[in-house]
């Protein structure tokens, strides 16, 4: 077990699998395809990332450095997030970017999503979690890897 | 009324209690906590009120953004200055669609397009023909000034105002983009400040030839990521002058940084507005180096994966023009296609070709003879969005595209080539 302790974007307690991209995780190409095609489950559809690629990322802890690409980004996490097959948590190593900021403050205030978003929590953080962890999300920001 | 850090004004203040109505209520605290996680100290007037919009497609999944549009419209709300928008998903008339793709887009697509093209005129959309990503070439006329505090989106158009023209934007998410242009306010941090505009990479062009601009910003993209390059080498290539040549290459570059990274402003030595006045004091002590010679350049265009069916198949459709073609860009293609014909003694182009640039660059271009010329290679004409075009369920069994843009690349199943190969391509001519 071990622990972590990162800033609040968007607080929420929460436990279940974590998915790691130790890439930058392009947004618009991650979600396009899920979402464009009104599926149940956000399948990644980045070609870049070898990661996350292929992989069903809804109801999961995604683990990331930033997000990458399209300025659209901020939108599309506000769609996936209404449509309900967005990741529970966006857990960032390092400071959120500006359209991942963007997509959890839309979903926040417009769609009153419930999704959760913590950055900061370091490059030990992302080099130590493994996508099929189970992970533990805390109010206060502590994301503790069972 | 919402928890804030940073300190706003009487009228800000009001509006968060919703003394101006709940739209722009929403509209200002999606700006105030947007701007208190990146530790804005205020929000700061937009000194240029046109303002550059990146959503132009009326996907009918995208529920959201017309929801919102509906409760900004219904309360009245409009931009302060006009609305330039990206291009639009299609073009019926320039770019063939058999049956299935039509019933795709009209049935299952961009069922919203009509409904969403009347919010925005209501929201102020300048004219028909503001739909490009390059609002910024002097045809089009979404032109701001250094130093210009911008509201924008667009991830090229960010990065080409911020690097080209001088002007200050952050790399807005879609809809942050026009709670800026209705409120008049964007959260003062980052790219818009002189410490955010400081570059945290140097890197080193070291080639032996004039690198390809699309691979070059690639490169510098997926390594410097989210941060600020400051190019040296660039400028005994291309010139150390700003002309319409080397802004069409920055152009071109800057939306690979864009889209292959997350790159939103760079400065190029001795070039740029930022790097001829101030040079290497726009560089942080502990900057990062990143040299870039024409080996790397060639380990990162082989690393670009081919998601044709078929990996071995021949090239079946060709876009060029992601981001949109300079009036310059659209004229010298023209004079290599039509060269290029000549030698192979064909008439007409060998894989259908599409051509896009801004509706205002292609009436400019319409004038002169160079389209004639243009028409009878058979290449087609078009102001839509590649990508829009591109990016969908059944164009990666259909079509194998093939481009110039990495921008397109990243975004589609198309296949990234560099120009001078298309142009052979598509000229007859044998290709290694």
């Amino acid at each position: 077990m071990k622990e972590f302790k990162g800033r609040v974007i968007a607080a929420g307690n929460w436990e279940g699998e974590a998915i790691v991209s130790h890439g930058g995780v392009n947004t618009l190409a991650t979600f396009q395809n899920s979402a464009l095609n009104n599926k149940d489950h956000a399948i990644v559809g980045d070609q870049n990332n070898k990661d996350i690629y292929g992989q069903n990322v809804t109801g999961k802890a995604l683990c990331l450095p930033i997000t990458i690409g399209s300025t659209t980004g901020g939108l599309v996490i506000q769609t996936v997030c209404q449509m309900g097959i967005n990741p529970a948590a966006f857990l960032f190593s390092e400071h959120i970017d500006s359209l991942a900021a963007s997509g959890i403050v839309l979903a926040r205030v417009w769609e009153k999503s419930d999704v959760i978003a913590i950055d900061q929590l370091g490059e030990e953080f992302l080099n130590t979690v493994k996508s099929g962890d189970k992970v533990k999300i805390s109010e206060d920001g502590t994301v503790t890897i069972l | 009324m919402i928890d804030y850090k940073m300190e706003l004004n009487d009228e800000q203040i009001a509006i968060l209690k919703g003394e101006k109505g709940e739209a722009m209520q929403q509209v200002l605290e999606t700006i105030v906590l947007f701007g208190d996680i990146f530790g804005a100290k205020r929000l700061i007037p937009v000194t240029h009120k046109d303002t550059h919009l990146v959503t132009s497609f009326g996907l009918g999944v995208l529920k959201p953004l017309y929801a919102c549009m509906e409760k900004l419209t219904a309360a009245g709300l409009k931009a302060q200055g006009y609305l330039t928008v990206d291009p639009r998903p299609l073009d019926y008339e320039n770019v063939k669609c058999n049956p299935l793709e039509k019933f795709v887009f009209n049935k299952k697509m961009y069922t919203m397009q009509e409904p969403y093209e009347a919010y925005l005129r209501q929201l102020g959309l300048k004219d028909s023909n503001a739909f490009t990503c390059t609002c910024y070439l002097d045809e089009v006329g979404n032109v701001p000034k250094e130093g210009d505090i911008l509201s924008w989106a667009e991830s090229s158009a960010v990065v080409y105002a911020n690097s080209v023209l001088g002007a200050r934007c952050n790399r807005n998410s879609g809809m942050l983009d026009l709670f800026g242009a209705i409120s008049g306010y964007v959260p003062e941090f980052g790219l818009v400040t002189d410490e955010g505009r400081k570059a945290t990479w140097k890197v080193y062009v070291k080639t032996t030839k004039k690198p390809e601009a699309q691979v070059l910003g690639s490169a510098i993209g997926m390594k410097v990521m989210e941060e600020v390059p400051y190019v040296y080498g660039l400028d005994t290539f291309i010139g150390d002058e700003l002309n319409n040549e080397n802004k069409s290459y920055l152009k071109d570059f800057g939306a690979a940084t864009a889209s292959n990274g997350a790159v939103g402003l760079y400065h190029i030595d001795n070039l740029t507005p930022e790097a001829k006045k101030q040079g290497e004091s726009l560089i942080v002590a502990d900057a990062k180096e990143y040299i870039i010679d024409d080996a790397e350049l060639e380990r990162v265009y082989k690393s670009y994966p081919v998601m044709w069916k078929k990996a071995d198949a021949k090239p079946n459709l060709c876009f060029i023009g992601c981001p949109h073609l300079t009036y310059e860009q659209l004229c010298q293609w023209t004079t290599d296609i039509v060269n290029g014909l000549k030698e192979t003694g064909k008439k007409k182009v060998t894989v259908r070709t599409i051509m896009t640039a801004s509706p205002d660059v292609v009436e400019k271009f319409k004038k002169t003879t160079k389209y004639q010329l243009l028409m009878r290679t058979g290449v087609k004409l078009s102001s839509i969005c590649p990508l829009m075009y591109t990016n969908n369920p059944i164009a990666r069994g259909m079509h194998n595209i093939m481009t110039s843009s990495n921008k397109l690349r990243t975004y589609s199943t198309s296949r990234y080539y560099k120009d001078a190969d298309i142009l052979s391509i598509i000229t007859g001519k044998e290709v290694k």
